[in-house]
């Protein structure tokens, strides 16, 4: 019994308290390419230094922010009326629209990715349908701009905002929109003042489950954004495989996730509070 | 405002897929009663209730409130508000502003709210509650929670869907007074759905019995106890014998405490020999059951006046029962 407790705690420290002692303990070395691995250790605070001070790591981090933020609330705009419509469907129907949304998981994301730059490419799906269409004669190319990832991210992830706002929808007894009609709330007041409040801790878990991700992304950046999209995900790994700079690399880490640690904190204390209430 | 009736239902039918759920029904209700709708589940009276507060649309027929037909008006400009069976209290918000939430729709400035909440729930003894969750009340704080919130806005007509069922026996019998009450005191029409006979009974100034989609008789209490028209509404509301009369071609119906029971033959316009097959002993009152000479039997119910009765009837006693000509009612169908 008291293994079996252990065995998560045993899981987590193995694969993630010791990797993580490793890469902090890296951040504070000090880059020596002639080594093996290019590290010396010490306590160095260079690395650190040269984040808050350069501009490049401070336009990665505004970058990342904003467009993890853009495309947060993109997909909530998007993902709001979709879960509301599975919600609002016929029991019989909801499994299948539920699987509808879960379905682009069964195939692998990075290729997905890939064929977001087939279509997106100059001469891409997209743009031969425009020209052949006759509707544009002279698209431009959206593959290698901001809008691109913008378009990667939001597909990516609306299902993280779909699943949570629909289970809070679902539960929602509609006995409650009844007596809000009864006192005089047509639809959209009683949508206002009912629904929306009645949804928030999904919309809350939503936009943490699309932006806490989106923040550090690299793949869709890297694949889809040219290269004026500034990404810290991308920085990072520009650091560590073209650079070769390990402890630049694990400083990026590091902050990293003392930056996330924010809004997780805040996610987990509105959980808490629910559960509480009922 | 006109002098007619407060809702008048005409024609009214509403089916779901297969299922008639209300049958071609015509009811007046009016101003100022205490109106129950009564019946056993699927019988239609809460499909009525929720036609008349415009969450189901009749496929036939209308319903008119105060002499406005309410045909595609929507639920939030009907006239009427209603108490929920669940109660339906909105629960991310304290019990102050669940109360005012109708209020709040008007547009109302918020000093009139407040004190206009404040006198709703000192009205249901929950004058110190409004800072509260509904989850943080008892059932019977919610219930009246509720009926604040249904009251608020001052509605010509309310409505309440089973308003007792959710409680307990003994807080139930409490609050059956209060309603009552309250409905006299802001001279109010109350229509009420209940499956509870004595519920109805007790409250109710007039009911209509519901079977099946139709209404099977409207009345006071009394009449429809006292002269019910059909074997349903006879047996629906308390007990009754069914006794056949003029040769089988007619029904009667006899209440069990119209019949009294005699160690000899009585000098009543009726009068039966029997012997006693079971005993129920309700404290207050004792219910037998007695097997007759031509092998039917007859419910007798006493009143228990005396603590220790002088001629107790046990059972296998031989006794005589007698009744008065006028005691039974003649059941129309």
């Amino acid at each position: 019994m008291r293994l079996v407790i252990a065995l998560p705690y045993l899981w987590l420290a193995t694969f993630f308290l010791l990797p993580f002692a490793l890469v902090l303990a890296i951040a504070f070395g000090v880059n020596n390419p002639d080594a093996v691995p290019p590290v010396d250790l010490g306590v160095s605070l260079k690395n650190f230094r040269l984040l808050f001070t350069d501009d490049l790591y401070l336009a990665a981090w505004l970058g990342s922010l904003r467009i993890a933020a853009a495309s947060t609330v993109l997909c909530l705009l998007l993902g709001y009326p979709m879960a509301y419509a599975i919600a609002r469907a016929r029991p019989g129907l909801r499994p299948l629209l539920l699987m509808a949304v879960i379905l682009p998981f069964w195939t692998s994301f990075l290729i997905r990715v890939y064929a977001w730059m087939g279509l997106l490419a100059s001469n891409g799906i997209l743009n031969q349908f425009l020209r052949a269409t006759g509707l544009v004669d002279n698209p431009g190319t959206i593959l290698g701009t901001e809008w691109a990832v913008h378009l990667g991210i939001v597909y990516a992830y609306l299902p993280f905002m779909v699943l949570p706002v629909y289970a809070a929808l679902e539960k929602l007894d509609t006995s409650l929109l009844e007596a809000a009609a009864d006192l005089g709330a047509s639809p959209l007041v009683a949508f206002l003042t009912v629904t929306l409040p009645q949804s928030l801790p999904g919309i809350l878990a939503g936009c943490l489950l699309v932006f806490i991700p989106a923040v550090g992304e690299f793949v869709i950046p890297d694949l889809l954004g040219g290269t004026g999209t500034l990404m810290i995900g991308k920085v990072l790994w520009d650091e560590f495989f073209l650079n070769s700079d390990w402890p630049l690399a694990s400083a990026v880490a590091i902050c990293l996730l003392v930056l996330l640690v924010g809004p997780i904190a805040l996610f987990q204390r509105q959980q808490a509070k629910n559960l509480e209430r009922q | 405002m006109s002098a007619g009736p407060i809702v008048s239902i005409a024609g009214v039918a509403k089916r779901f897929g297969t299922v008639v759920a209300v049958d071609g029904v015509d009811l007046d209700i009016q101003r100022g009663e205490l109106f129950a709708l009564l019946g056993g589940s699927g019988c239609g009276k809460t499909t009525l209730l929720r036609m008349i507060a415009g969450f189901e649309t009749p496929d036939t027929g209308h319903v008119l409130i105060d002499g406005q037909d309410m045909t595609g008006v929507p639920p939030h400009r009907r006239p009427v508000n209603m108490m929920f069976q669940s109660y339906a209290l909105f629960p991310h918000m304290d019990v102050a502003a669940n109360v005012g939430y109708g209020l709040r729709r008007e547009g109302l400035p918020a000093s009139e709210i407040a004190r206009r909440v404040g006198e709703a729930l000192d009205q249901v003894r929950l004058g110190d509650h409004g800072k509260r969750r509904p989850a943080q009340l008892s059932g019977g704080q919610r219930q009246r929670v509720a009926l604040a919130r249904a009251l608020i806005k001052r509605p010509k007509l309310l409505l309440l869907d089973e308003p007792l069922a959710a409680l307990d026996r003994k807080l139930r019998e409490g609050t059956r007074f209060e309603l009552v009450r309250l409905q006299e005191q802001l001279g109010l029409t109350f229509v009420m759905v209940t499956h509870d006979q004595e519920e109805a009974m007790s409250m109710a100034g007039r009911l209509a019995v519901m079977n099946e989609g139709r209404i099977a008789q409207v009345g006071t209490p009394h009449e429809v106890y006292e002269h019910p028209r059909s074997r349903f509404v006879a047996d629906f509301i308390g007990i009754a014998n069914i006794l056949p009369v003029d040769g089988g071609r007619a029904w009667l119906a006899l209440r069990p405490e119209k019949i009294a029971l005699f160690a000899a033959r009585p000098s009543t316009d009726h009068a039966e020999q029997g012997c006693i097959v079971e005993i129920a002993y309700e404290g207050d009152r004792s219910l037998y059951r007695v097997a007759l000479t031509d092998g039917s039997t007859l419910l007798v119910s006493t009143a228990n006046i005396a603590r220790h009765p002088r001629e107790p009837w046990p059972r296998g006693q031989q006794v005589w029962l007698g009744w008065a000509a006028d005691a039974g009612q003649r059941l129309e169908e």
